[in-house]
């Protein structure tokens, strides 16, 4: 925004300025440092393992095959299996998709309920939630195992999206009730004197006018479900397990040669959904986390 | 048989009173407009006749019906609220047809309802459009639409006009207007703004710190005000409180004004016209003297003069034309009095002028308690 105002302040014509070279080469490093790993890891996914030992780390491949991705997604061995990380790709899909919706879906409910139906206590029920979001993964492994065991969820899909939903929902609690302070009340009593009841104010009123926070809580969830290893690792086991699980479990195999461009197909594959949410909703993500600041 | 009844009213939070023991009895039709400067109030005791706000004591009672304990969509009211509080994301049919969708009626008599209403407000063509597409006006009358299409018994209005500019606020006052002649609906009208109350209102009651102050037609409140703060604050420019004595002289009341300008020493005296007994016990006491600006104007040299006029010759401080008339500024019993005079008067500053008083529009208040003396 502040280029475009400086763009019509000064005519494009009058050249660059010399901070303005120095701010674009700055940029431009920074671009490649981040980018320069993942420039090597797709170059290595495509090179044979013959290449990979003779040649140059940041060479381009001379022979690009596509065979590492083939392997890596059906005939890697994981484990005692071979049969590659397709499985566990779904896995996780099965795992992120429903812990995404729901725990976005009830932290839009306890926004709601927080800012628009305020109760006595209501700013510390508030507090208490806001306090999950300071509760570090590694305190709550050991009760959430024994959780788990009690209600017959252990070593489940089911069992860990319950802990990412419980675990996700501080924050998405946060995130809506942020965006609904600043909602206007008058809308909410318009739609009860116009004779909507709690959930349809909630469905037809709120929740369509908060898609900006939406996309932002479902590329937080998402990011952080999809990529977390250790509630993984923890809350299940064997088929059950999640790509990053799987991920590790591939690369510290400790048999045979390490395949490094199997391994390097593998961690892209990983990475690519939330490639694509940042990708597809990335432009949302600026707008919702500045729609709460500023009101209209 | 009345249409809203509230009775011995009172909100509190805590400790905190803010409505205190209000009374309103409205009939079928009529304008009540509740006016008063900010945290007098108003918006609360509308949010409690809506059903938005809890009651603390007292009862609020629609058509004899005590609606205390009842959910605002059963009160069979609608709203409309200062920021129109329209649906974003409906379209304005939509959302002038939500509250009959939520009712249940079904979508042909629905459609039926929103294109009725949208003939009436005008607003036909702007039926698929959301409401960001729209201007200030225009979503005024899509706000107006939602609340016409559900019919309902009351239809309350909270400061609806303060969020338009000056022009088009006059021109949706008319409309609403109209609209109250053409339907006959009774309304309950809250502004902050004492032009609005005079023009629309067929009952106003006006409101400061939760106390409701006057409840009377436009003309009553106007004429007649209940004390000092109904007094100044209807009317524009307000009413003149001059301080004052009353004095018997040749055994009739006279108000004595203090005139102390140049010809210092000869006050001006008028007699009060038709004084009642209240009045006449104040006798030897210091009141305040009330008087709007048109009932000092030119003097016109008609004989005789009618008993309820006074001559009064004082000198002229400042004058500002206004278009329709002059208003000028005297020094009554030290204070700045307004006068309204005709455009082509002949009153200069700094002169002394002959002005025409009109006891027959002046009021009394009692100095201590600031109520009017009838």
């Amino acid at each position: 925004m502040a280029s475009v105002a400086i763009d019509t302040a000064h005519p494009p014509r009058r050249g660059i300025p010399i901070a303005r070279l120095v701010l674009f080469a700055l940029l431009g490093l920074f671009a490649l440092v981040y980018l320069l790993p993942f420039f090597i890891m797709v170059i290595t996914s495509l090179k044979s393992l013959d290449e990979i030992r003779t040649g140059n780390l940041l060479s381009l491949p001379r022979d690009p095959t596509l065979q590492p991705w083939i392997e890596a997604w059906g005939k890697a061995c994981i484990g005692v299996t071979c049969e590659g990380i397709n499985g566990y790709f779904w896995n996780s899909v099965r795992m992120a998709v429903p812990a995404v919706t729901l725990s976005t879906l009830i932290g839009a409910l306890n926004g709601y309920v927080v800012t628009k139906w305020r109760f006595p206590g209501a700013d510390l029920i508030f507090a208490l939630i806001l306090f999950g979001c300071f509760i570090p993964f590694q305190i709550v492994l050991i009760p959430m195992a024994r959780v788990l065991g009690l209600i017959g969820l252990a070593s489940s899909t089911s069992g860990l999206i319950l802990v990412h939903v419980i675990y996700g929902l501080c924050f998405t609690t946060l995130y809506f009730r942020n965006f609904y302070m600043a909602f206007p009340d008058e809308l909410v009593k318009a739609a009860m004197i116009d004779g909507a009841g709690f959930f349809k104010i909630f469905f037809r009123i709120l929740l369509p006018n908060s898609l900006p926070i939406i996309v932002v809580t479902v590329i937080w969830q998402f990011t952080n479900i999809w990529n977390d290893f250790l509630f993984g690792a923890s809350f299940t086991g064997g088929g059950s397990q999640p790509i990053t699980v799987a991920l590790n479990n591939l690369v510290n195999s400790s048999t045979g040669v390490k395949e490094y461009n199997v391994h390097m197909a593998a961690a892209i594959i990983a990475a690519l959904p939330t490639l694509a949410v940042y990708v597809l909703a990335g432009r949302y993500f600026v707008r919702g986390l500045m729609a709460g600041a500023v009101k209209g | 048989m009345p249409s809203l009844s509230i009775r011995n009213v009172v909100k509190s939070y805590g400790s905190h009173e803010i409505l205190k023991n209000i009374n309103i009895d409205i009939g079928d039709g009529e304008f009540l407009v509740l006016v008063g400067p900010s945290g007098c109030g108003k918006s609360t005791l509308l949010s409690m006749i809506a059903g938005l706000d809890t009651i603390t004591g007292g009862e609020i009672a629609i058509d004899n019906h005590v609606v205390n304990d009842l959910h605002p969509k059963d009160r069979d009211i609608a709203m409309v609220f200062q920021s129109y509080a329209l649906y974003p994301n409906m379209t304005v049919a939509e959302n002038i047809g939500f509250g009959l969708e939520m009712r249940g009626v079904p979508k042909a008599e629905r459609e039926a309802a929103i294109m009725r209403v949208a003939k009436q407000l005008q607003i036909e063509q702007m039926l698929k459009r959301k409401p960001s597409q729209l201007s200030g006006g225009q979503r005024q009358r899509v706000a107006m639409g939602r609340a016409l299409v559900r019919d309902p018994k009351i239809f309350l209005f909270d400061e609806p006009l303060s969020n338009l500019d000056a022009k088009l606020r006059v021109e949706m006052r008319t409309e609403i207007k109209k609209l109250h002649q053409r339907l006959g609906t009774t309304i309950v009208y809250v502004t902050h703004d004492q032009i609005e109350a005079m023009t629309l209102a067929t009952r106003i009651a006006i409101m400061k710190l939760g106390v409701l102050q006057q409840l009377g037609t436009p003309k009553e409140v106007y004429e007649t005000p209940a004390n000092t703060f109904v007094a100044t604050f209807i009317g524009s420019p307000s009413m003149n409180l001059i301080p004052a004595r009353l004095e018997g002289v040749d055994g009739r009341p006279m108000v004595r004004v203090a005139n102390e300008n140049e010809n210092a020493g000869r006050p001006i005296l008028l007699p009060l016209f038709r004084p009642s007994r209240d009045q006449e016990k104040l006798v030897g006491r210091d009141v305040l003297l009330g008087l709007r600006p048109e009932a000092i104007g030119d003097f016109t040299g008609s004989d005789p003069m009618p008993p309820h006029l006074e001559r009064v010759s004082t000198p002229v401080e400042v004058t500002e034309p206004t278009g329709p008339d002059t208003l000028a500024v005297l020094m009554w019993g030290g204070k700045e009095v307004t006068a309204r005079l005709r455009p082509d008067t002949d009153a200069t500053p700094g002169r002394p002028a002959n002005f025409l008083v009109d006891m027959s529009k002046a009021v009394i208040f009692d100095r201590e308690t600031e109520r009017r003396v009838a």
